[in-house]
């Protein structure tokens, strides 16, 4: 299952990879590979920007606007005028996640 | 601490709980280092949350193992979940390796943090923080046995997080609950619009109840085609939208609802018209927010959806109720 294609937010910087794996490691979705000593994306569609990736790149290759996919957190934060929230593990009484 | 690997009746009843109500916000348990089996200085350490399910699953998982389990305060949150608000964090498992003095318990310096901890876990500083090495173990605690005899090696099979049916199937409640409880003030505002103009009499009111009927039915029936049929089909439906996905569902189920009740285009035009409008943008609404609960939806492309979807559903319903009230004027004879 994917979902809506050429809307993901990653960013990868070649330059900067020194092809750990890392990111193949924490990527759930096996957005990437390793080539010829280098991280390659294989599968942007396949990103759902849980920023996993972007947080375990020490060498900061790799950018991603990260959060929650929740429409109901998107909308109570758009309306709150704050950052998307789910609620839950806040004051919040939300049951969400 | 110590804890046994296995589950108690209570724990399966928790279980159920947890899937069917609020009860999973009160579910959680004391963070620290616990012990499974009689673990030593040679013994793995499990990083978990304080989710109660979470590391009940966790310790099912290393039936038979010495292990030490880490667990991390993520105020009562899953793993995955406290990841993204950062909770299951690399400051709070820092803060619980010291406290923990885990350099003492263990002789080795790996911690297993499970995969889907990653988002908030920054492997390289909590290195440079304790000296210990964050190993990603695998997506699913149930393949850590395996992980484990492979010499701490996941294989590709592990690091993907799926959505079956089965992982599908216990999510329904919680998408059904909230839907369910708009409905008494939706019912409401259809009995309203009913009676409207009507005498304030028994039997007039009565007359708009049986009016009302074939809209509370349509108006389950749209829940049930975006809080359940959605998340069961979801791979076979078309669309990767989440709010076509739903709207195909509810155009369908409001179709045969609406024929099966004997509204058609031909008899009930106008009724039918608002039908077809409302019931399908309702499923819609109520399909796009299962993109909290899949594991594969993220913010930028939940956000393009909204951005085409909110004005359409605000558009819907401002027609469908104009409709509606046009509708009954006409039965009332004024139109």
């Amino acid at each position: 299952m994917k979902y809506l294609s050429n809307v993901a937010s990653l960013r990868f910087f070649t330059d900067n990879c020194t092809g750990c794996g890392r990111c193949v490691e924490v990527c759930p979705h096996a957005v990437f590979e390793i080539v010829a000593g280098k991280a390659r994306v294989v599968d942007m569609d396949g990103c759902m920007e849980c920023g996993a990736c972007a947080v375990n790149c020490a060498f900061g290759a790799l950018k991603v606007n990260a959060g929650v996919g929740c429409a109901s957190a998107i909308i109570s934060g758009a309306m709150r005028g704050s950052a998307p929230t789910c609620g839950c593990g806040n004051d919040n009484k939300g049951a969400c996640c | 601490m110590n804890v046994s690997a296995e589950w108690k009746w209570t724990d399966h009843v928790g279980r159920i709980l947890c899937r069917i109500s609020g009860f999973r916000m009160r579910y959680s348990v004391q963070p620290g280092l616990y012990a499974v089996g009689s673990p030593g200085s040679g013994s793995d350490v499990f990083v978990s949350a304080n989710y109660k399910l979470s590391f009940d699953i966790l310790r099912a998982a290393l039936k038979g193992l010495d292990a030490w389990v880490l667990v991390l305060d993520t105020k009562g949150i899953n793993v995955w979940c406290a990841a993204g608000k950062g909770t299951f964090g690399t400051d709070e498992l820092i803060r619980r390796i010291s406290e923990a003095a885990l350099e003492r318990v263990v002789s080795h310096t790996r911690v297993i943090v499970p995969q889907l901890g990653a988002p908030g876990v920054s492997a390289s500083a909590v290195q440079r923080a304790t000296g210990f090495r964050v190993h990603y173990g695998p997506v699913e605690a149930r393949d850590i046995r395996e992980y484990l005899a492979a010499g701490r090696n996941a294989t590709q099979r592990m690091r993907r997080v799926r959505f079956g049916l089965f992982d599908r199937l216990v999510l329904i409640p919680m998408e059904l609950f909230p839907a369910i409880k708009i409905y008494p003030l939706y019912s409401l505002l259809i009995l309203v619009v009913m009676a409207l103009g009507l005498p304030l009499q028994a039997a007039s009111l009565r007359g708009a109840a049986t009016e009302a009927v074939p809209l509370l039915v349509m108006g389950i029936a749209a829940i049930a085609a975006g809080a359940i049929a959605v998340p069961l089909l979801l791979p076979v439906l078309p669309f990767r939208s989440f709010a076509l996905k739903g709207w195909l569902a509810g155009i369908v189920a409001a179709f045969f609802t609406a024929t099966g009740m004997g509204i058609g285009y031909s008899n009930d035009a106008l009724l039918f018209i608002m039908a077809m409008l409302f019931f399908p943008a309702a499923s819609s609404y109520i399909a796009l927010q299962f993109t909290g609960a899949t594991t594969f939806t993220g913010p930028s492309g939940v956000r393009k959806e909204l951005r085409y979807a909110m004005p359409v559903y605000a558009v819907a319903g401002v027609i469908s109720l104009a409709l509606l009230v046009v509708f009954k004027l006409e039965r009332l004879g004024i139109l």
